[in-house]
């Protein structure tokens, strides 16, 4: 029997851009630019393993990696090289069984604007197979749970808030009881109010129905609160595995405060999250 | 949640019907315009049939020409709503952001196609009827003489055909995520052109012809004319019809193998990502 929630062995991926550059006086003919790929490495040979029943981070700066390693467990992208398990299908080859697993929370609330919560939530349900009587009740009680009022529900999606429509995302990651849930960065732009029933609400399922978490943040206090171990990822690789406790205790205090995740990403990478992110948006 | 593969499958493929008659309800404005649109460009057409005699100074058999362009343009109407249907399948979850969460369930393409195909024929029929009793209000069009069932399985044997050929249009938008949909448009054009929809297809430049010959819609268009305004007997159709369908069949598996390598490659290239 699996013990691996989630087994990563030695993934890599790249992905090519095109950039528009200026033709050289003598070759311009009709036009002045051409197209010059590039190709761009998202994970550098990733290794991981995530137990069952774990709660699992993934912490770094944006464009560290984080959201490919999520989609590429979501099925929704393909390895170069390398493979990913999960429960022990390969998620390229056994793709519907892994389908069955897992859902996903991304930090964009991707929802037909124009239909309210319900009919976005059943729509999800229906495609999961779940019987209405069954999703209805129990997104009624998720949103509820989550802090949303009932007379939201039926609104159109596109008369809420950032915050409400994400608290309306995590609603349909839990809906259908994966076994794995990804979460890709759920609390991005909500503000410290929803953050905190967000992260309550994911901490309540994870201990009433042992699932397995796999959590992309660059919040370092969420990473640190929420999950059993946390891997540090900078530029496509993994810098650092502990538990947070652990991460911490490998750094010592340079002023005699706690050592916070921060103080941990700083010792290992050289740079402050807010240098790595600048780094990202310069090479963009 | 631990229900039979079939029910699953079936409540999936439910989930895109639903979720297209949303869509037409949060987006009634759209549909009217569109109907509107539609209506108008019927009218326009048939109304060239009634204009014949003055156009050319000669005495022209009008309604024959009326009632040949009326059907090319119901139909054209139909089946057109059907390719669209499909092909967008695609273009409203880019549209929408919803992409990436459509693919991640699961749910077989086939049973996505078979959603949004049960969705188009309900939806193109009552569109077309819609249009058609608007229409006889404008021209009288006389179908005593007409072999009505012989035009419906015409017409589902048709629509076998269009479901292959718009699985094939929805790769577009999968493969560019900005002009995909548009690109989608061309290739209604040029069935258009090339089918026989307002005029034989013996009009046609010589080196089209052969081109013509190869689309669904133009046996589709023929049969329909045969049955609609000659009344045709549905036995002398049914060569055309098993043809039709059996075209369509291999036009929907090689269409949905073919979806399937895009979309591995759409997953390896990561296109799968939200845009536009």
């Amino acid at each position: 029997m699996c013990t691996y929630a989630l087994e990563v062995e030695r993934v890599r991926k790249t992905f090519t851009r095109k950039e528009r550059v200026l033709r050289p006086e003598g070759k311009r003919r009709f036009r002045k630019h051409t197209k010059k790929k590039e190709e761009v490495v998202a994970l550098k040979d990733i290794d991981l393993q995530i137990p069952k029943g774990e709660a699992f981070g993934v912490l770094g700066p944006n464009g560290s990696g984080k959201s490919t390693l999520i989609r590429l467990a979501s099925t929704l992208l393909l390895p170069d090289s390398g493979s990913l398990r999960i429960f022990g299908h390969d998620v390229e080859q056994d793709t519907y069984a892994v389908k069955q697993l897992i859902n996903r929370v991304s930090v964009d609330a991707a929802f037909f604007k124009k239909f309210s919560p319900i009919e976005n939530l059943m729509y999800a349900a229906r495609l999961y197979g779940m019987p209405p009587s069954e999703a209805r009740p129990k997104m009624r009680e998720i949103m509820t749970r989550l802090g949303l009022k009932e007379s939201t529900f039926t609104q159109p999606m596109e008369h809420m808030s950032r915050g409400m429509q994400q608290k309306v995302a995590v609603a349909r990651g839990f809906l259908t009881s994966p076994t794995l849930l990804l979460l890709d960065e759920p609390t991005t732009g909500l503000d410290p109010h929803s953050k905190r029933d967000v992260q309550a609400f994911i901490r309540e399922v994870r201990e009433a129905h042992h699932a397995t978490v796999l959590l992309t943040t660059h919040d370092m206090e969420e990473a640190d609160r929420l999950c059993d171990r946390i891997a540090i990822i900078d530029d496509g690789s993994i810098v650092a595995l502990n538990t947070p406790d652990g991460l911490k205790a490998s750094v010592p205090s340079d002023n005699g405060d706690n050592t916070t995740m921060e103080d941990v990403f700083i010792a290992l990478t050289g740079r402050t999250f807010e240098d790595a992110e600048a780094e990202k948006e310069v090479d963009a | 949640m631990r229900s039979r593969p079939v029910i699953r499958e079936m409540r999936g493929a439910y989930a895109f019907v639903e979720r297209n008659i949303n869509l037409i309800k949060r987006y009634w404005g759209w549909e009217v315009v569109w109907l509107i649109y539609s209506l108008t460009n019927a009218l326009a057409i048939t109304y060239i049939g009634n204009g014949m005699s003055a156009i050319t100074g000669q005495e022209i058999d009008t309604q024959a020409v009326v009632k040949y362009l009326l059907v090319g343009a119901l139909i054209w109407q139909y089946l057109s709503v059907i390719f669209y249907a499909i092909s967008e399948m695609i273009a409203w979850e880019r549209w929408e952001g919803t992409i990436e969460y459509t693919f991640m369930a699961p749910v077989s393409r086939p049973t996505h196609l078979v959603g949004t195909t049960l969705f188009a024929i309900g939806y193109g029929v009552v569109r077309t009827l819609a249009i058609l009793v608007i229409v006889s209000a404008f021209f009288r069009l006389d179908l005593s003489n007409a072999n009505i069932l012989g035009a419906v399985l015409m017409l589902l044997a048709g629509s076998v055909s269009f479901v292959g050929l718009g699985i094939w249009a929805a790769v577009l938008p999968l493969l560019y995520p900005e002009r995909g949909a548009q690109m989608t448009n061309a290739v209604a054009a040029i069935l258009l052109l090339i089918s026989g929809v307002y005029y034989p297809i013996s009009t046609l430049p010589n080196w089209l012809q052969p081109i013509a010959k190869c689309s669904p819609a133009t046996y589709v268009i023929q049969g329909m004319r045969s049955c609609l305004l000659d009344g045709q007997a549905t036995e002398t159709l049914l060569p055309t019809i098993g043809l039709l369908i059996g075209v369509g069949l291999v036009v929907i598996a090689v269409g949905l193998a073919f979806f399937g390598r895009v979309e591995t490659y759409a997953k390896r290239a990561g296109r799968l990502k939200r845009s536009g």
